[in-house]
Formats: structure tokens, C-alpha cells, sequence
């Protein structure tokens, strides 16, 4: 029985600039299941990412109804719901990258024991064992990026949600990241929320694509994968996966038409 | 070696000049001996040899400031009131303690500053103002009012340099404490993190190339403010009275030794900021 985690009711989203109003979010609707892995996409300024913040409680919406684990973001945060990967992985300079994922830790107040144990665990999650007392110029931007991604995950919250995690990326590191990240969702069955411009890449990882459009920022399709849960990379060469991009970039281009 | 030639070239180049004008600036007294005695202006040759030794010349030249130093430095016993390890020890103390008094000030204010709408607004501008003044003009002022305190010595020069010195620190710490960017600030909050979570686990470490660069602007500062504090009171101790009776005498000698013994003072004392800038960036992974 799918059960529903981030629910969103004709959500409204105004930005008060110097230039007059911003409308970045308009009456927008949606439910995300727990376990789904949901794609955001869409030109840049549709509100991906203020889509993401405001169930991050880091915006706060204008109108309209959002809940996650049926709490408001801000309670729901508080109760650790999510972890949040930004764009850039924004590690800190000064700590090792175990000493990066255990920031969090230190912050919530684990104790000395189960910080050491949880940042084991998430290093050998995203296969990063053994680079825990490296600091992050001594990875490449990909590990780094991974090594974020681990202290999102460090103190376990049930949805993880992703701003272009990958976008600095090159296309082949990119691949592999996403067949690990496709991997993780696998064995942790958490709720991902992720934002990204690339087509391939929403259909390959997502259960639900939702395509977005922009000025002002709303939703145009939400499409449900019919593809299996196992992916290996070649899918993408299948009818399937070709049949929904096309949908994607129909989505796409009627968003653009109608401006 | 192919950075160590540029150097001596410069120091070459300046030690000549200095002569230069050492025998410029000092012949006027050789020609008024002559004159005096009756006896004909010498030639360059001997007049050259007439102005390098000179008791109290205008401008001393260079061995003769050297080895001044060098003998009030080393030839001296340590508590000799003639040695200036002495001297330079009474205005390091006061610089050090100063700088400490300084730098716990700046950083303080610039704590409360990015805490605080209210100290955000209003400590800057003073602080800026405070600045504007002459330290010349305050220094006897401080000197007096805290004598008729009954207080001499150390601490009101430590005032001074402290008065110097904070005002770097702060503008540094201010600039550092809000160089964290907002997806490093947002990140944080997505923890729920606490303001003070925020500064000891965020601001403050990021701050430190920024204080590092502000201390070794306030030690300097701060040993200025020393020497000046020296100046006011007759102070017969530290390098600013060794300038002070140098110029009360007419021994320019002196006046250059204790010029040099507080550039080589202020030199040594950025190296050591300098040093443990490294050491401690480097321990925290942020070298450059
Ligand atoms: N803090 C803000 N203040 C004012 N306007 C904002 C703010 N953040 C976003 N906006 C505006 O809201 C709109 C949506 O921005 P958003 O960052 O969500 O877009 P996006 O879909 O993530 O774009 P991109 O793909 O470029 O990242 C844009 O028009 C943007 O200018
Ligand atoms: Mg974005």
C-alpha cells in the first residue's frame, strides 16, 4: 500500500524582489510515496530547486498546503526527516572526510560509538572505504560529491533529497554515480527526491518523473516509470526508456510553447 | 639561490646609497672643522674618511649602525640599561600583552557584531572612527589619566598597542566569521544546527586565514603602539626611550640602532604569527 510522504496541495511560492514579485512555485500538486524516487525536471527557473528547499523547510511557501511524514516541514526537520545534498559537494576544507560526515552527528548529539559505527557504514555505502581520513582536495570532484552524499545519509533520515548532485560532473563519472545511487535506493528503500536537467538521466533513475515549466513555475506531467526496478545501464537502449524521454521531451517542449 | 640574488642586489644597492648620503649629509661638519682650524677643505678622498666615523653625525653610516647594534646588543649584560635585549624585552612585553588585550577585543566585538543587529549597526563605525585619531594625540592622554591612577608601566603602554591592534582583528573577524557561504549556512540549518553549533562548527573555523592575515597586521601595530606609549612618559625603559634620549643627546648612533632593533622586533614577531599560521592551517587541512 503505497503511503504517502511529501505531499504538496495548490502550493504557492512567491519570491518579493526589487523587480516586483517572483511567482517560483504556482498551485502546484503532488504526492510522493515513501520509496519512490522522484525526478524533478525542467528548464532552469521552473522551481526545482525552491521546490526542494521548501520541503526542506530552508523556503517557506506562500500558499497552499505542504506536509512531509505528515508534519510541516519545519517539525519535520527537526525530527531529522531528510537529508539534503546541494549541488556542490561543500564539504568542509578543514575536515577529513570522516570528519565531514560525522558533522552532522556531532550536531544531533550521537554518541562517540555510533558516530564511528554510522560513518563506516555510510562510507562503505558509497564506496568510499578507506579515503575516511583523506581530506576532500585529496578526491576527485566525483568522490567528493559521493562523500556528500554519504553525510546525507549518515544519520539515516527516511528521504533523501538531491540538487543536481551530479551537474559538475562528466558524463562517465556520471553514469557511474548514478548506478550507485540507483543501487543505494535499493538497499536502503529510502524516499529520493532529485532534481537534474538531464533526461537520460531522470528516466534512468526515477519511479516518477515530474516535469516542470517555468514563469510561473508549475507542474506540467508527472509520469510513472513503468520500468523495473532493476536497471542496468543498457536500459536505456530498450523501447521503453526511449518511448518515455520522448514523453519527457514532449513535456518539455509543451511547457516552452505555451509561453 | 635564484631568490636569494634579487635580495642581496636590493640590499647592495641600498647600502650604497646610504653611504652616499652619509658623506653627503655629514660633510658640512668636516668643512666647519676645517674652517675652524684654518686649515684647507679636504679633498674627497679624506673627506670621504672624515664623514664614515663621526660621533654625531646627521646620518650614521651603516657599520657604525651595525655595530651599535651589535655591541648594545651582545656586548652588553642583559639588565645593563645600556643593552637593548633589555629594552627590547621591557616594549615586547608590552607589545604582547597589548596585542592579547587587542586581539581578545576585535575578536569579541566582531563576535557580537554578526550575533548582533544592533552591534552590527553601531560598533563599526567607532571602531572606524576610534582609528581616525592620531595616536600620537591619545597616547599621553592615556599615559596620564591612568598614572593619576597609580597605574605606570606596562599596562597603559599595552593600551596603547591594544588601542592599535584590535581594530585589524576586528575587521578581519568580522570579514571571516561571515565568509561561510549561504549552501554552507543552509546546510547546517537543514541539521536544525544551533547559532552556537553555527560558529564553533562553521564561522569560527573558517575564519582563521582571515585572522591569521589581521594578527600579523596587529603585532606590527601593536609594537608601535608600544614605542609610542614609551615616547610620552619619559619612560627610561624600551626601545621608544632609547629613540627618545638618542634624540635628547644628539646620539643618532643610538637613535638608528634602536630604529633597527624595532624593525628587526616587528620582523620577528610576523615570523612567529607567520609560523604558527602554517603550523595551524596545515593541521587543518586548509594550507594553501
Ligand atoms: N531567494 C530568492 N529570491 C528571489 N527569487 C528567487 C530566489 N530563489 C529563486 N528565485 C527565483 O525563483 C525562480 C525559480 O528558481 P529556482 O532556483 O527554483 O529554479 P530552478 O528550477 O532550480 O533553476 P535551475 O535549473 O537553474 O537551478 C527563478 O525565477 C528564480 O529567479
Ligand atoms: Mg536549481
Amino acid at each position: 500500500m503505497a503511503e504517502p510522504v511529501i505531499v504538496a496541495r495548490d502550493l504557492n511560492l512567491v519570491f518579493q524582489t526589487n523587480d516586483g514579485p517572483v511567482h517560483a512555485l504556482k498551485d502546484v500538486n503532488l504526492t510522493i510515496n515513501k520509496g519512490d524516487f522522484v525526478s524533478f525536471i525542467g528548464p532552469s527557473g521552473c522551481g526545482k530547486t525552491t521546490f526542494l528547499r521548501a520541503i526542506a523547510a530552508l523556503e517557506h511557501p506562500t500558499g497552499g498546503v505542504l506536509t512531509v511524514n505528515g508534519m510541516t516541514p519545519d517539525e519535520a526537520r527537526r525530527k531529522r526527516a531528510y537529508g539534503y545534498v546541494f549541488q556542490a559537494a561543500g564539504l568542509y576544507p578543514w575536515r577529513t572526510i570522516a570528519g565531514n560526515i560525522r558533522l552532522p552527528l556531532e550536531i544531533m548529539g550521537f554518541s562517540k560509538a555510533e558516530q564511528e559505527e554510522r560513518i563506516a557504514q555510510v562510507l562503505d555505502l558509497v564506496e568510499l572505504s578507506g579515503f575516511g581520513k583523506k581530506f576532500p582536495w585529496q578526491l576527485s570532484g566525483g568522490m567528493q560529491q559521493r562523500a556528500s552524499i554519504a553525510r546525507a545519509l549518515a544519520f539515516d533520515a527516511d528521504i533523501l533529497l538531491m540538487d543536481e548532485p551530479f551537474g559538475a560532473l562528466d558524463e562517465i563519472v556520471r553514469d557511474r554515480l548514478n548506478e550507485e545511487v540507483l543501487k543505494l535506493w535499493a538497499r536502503t528503500g529510502k524516499t529520493i527526491g532529485f532534481v537534474t536537467h538531464s533526461i537520460p538521466e531522470a528516466v534512468y533513475l526515477s519511479t516518477k518523473i515530474v516535469v516542470m515549466s517555468p514563469r510561473p513555475g508549475r507542474i506540467t506531467d508527472v509520469i510513472d516509470s513503468p520500468l523495473p526496478k532493476e536497471r542496468p545501464l543498457d536500459i536505456r537502449d530498450s523501447a521503453a526508456f526511449i518511448e518515455i524521454s520522448h514523453r519527457v521531451r514532449e513535456g518539455l517542449r509543451a511547457g516552452h510553447s505555451d509561453e | 639561490m635564484n631568490r636569494i640574488l634579487p635580495v642581496l642586489t636590493v640590499v647592495l644597492v641600498i647600502v650604497v646609497l646610504w653611504y652616499a648620503a652619509a658623506v653627503q649629509l655629514n660633510k658640512a661638519w668636516v668643512y666647519d672643522q676645517a674652517e675652524r682650524a684654518g686649515e684647507p677643505a679636504p679633498g674627497f678622498g679624506a673627506l670621504v674618511g672624515l664623514t664614515m666615523n663621526q660621533d654625531r653625525p646627521v646620518l650614521p653610516t651603516p657599520h657604525q649602525v651595525v655595530v651599535e647594534l651589535a655591541k648594545s646588543t651582545f656586548g652588553m649584560a642583559v639588565t645593563s640599561k645600556k643593552s637593548l635585549v633589555y629594552h627590547g624585552w621591557v616594549t615586547i612585553s608590552a607589545t604582547l600583552l597589548g596585542f592579547v588585550m587587542g586581539t581578545t577585543l576585535g575578536v569579541l566585538l566582531a563576535v557580537g557584531i554578526i550575533h548582533n543587529k544592533a552591534m552590527d549597526l553601531s560598533v563599526m563605525p567607532w571602531a572606524i572612527a576610534s582609528q581616525t585619531i592620531p595616536i600620537l594625540a591619545i597616547a599621553p592622554m592615556i599615559i596620564v589619566v591612568m598614572n593619576s591612577m597609580g597605574i605606570q608601566g606596562l599596562i597603559p603602554k599595552a593600551i596603547i598597542s591594544a588601542f592599535l591592534s584590535f581594530f585589524p582583528v576586528l575587521v578581519g573577524m568580522v570579514k571571516g566569521l561571515r565568509s561561510p557561504d549561504q549552501m554552507q549556512l543552509d546546510l547546517l540549518s537543514t541539521y536544525s544546527a544551533s547559532q552556537g553549533q553555527t560558529f564553533w562548527k562553521l564561522r569560527l573555523p573558517s575564519s582563521m586565514p582571515y585572522l591569521f592575515t589581521s594578527l600579523k597586521v596587529g603585532i606590527a601595530a601593536s609594537l608601535v603602539g608600544a614605542i609610542v606609549g614609551e615616547l610620552p612618559t619619559g619612560a627610561v625603559a624600551g626601545l621608544g626611550a632609547r629613540l627618545l634620549s638618542g634624540s635628547y643627546y644628539g646620539q643618532t648612533v643610538q637613535i638608528w640602532a634602536a630604529l633597527f632593533a624595532a624593525a628587526l622586533v616587528a620582523a620577528a614577531l610576523v615570523a612567529v604569527v607567520g609560523a604558527v599560521e602554517r603550523r595551524t592551517l596545515r593541521r587543518m587541512g586548509m594550507a594553501r
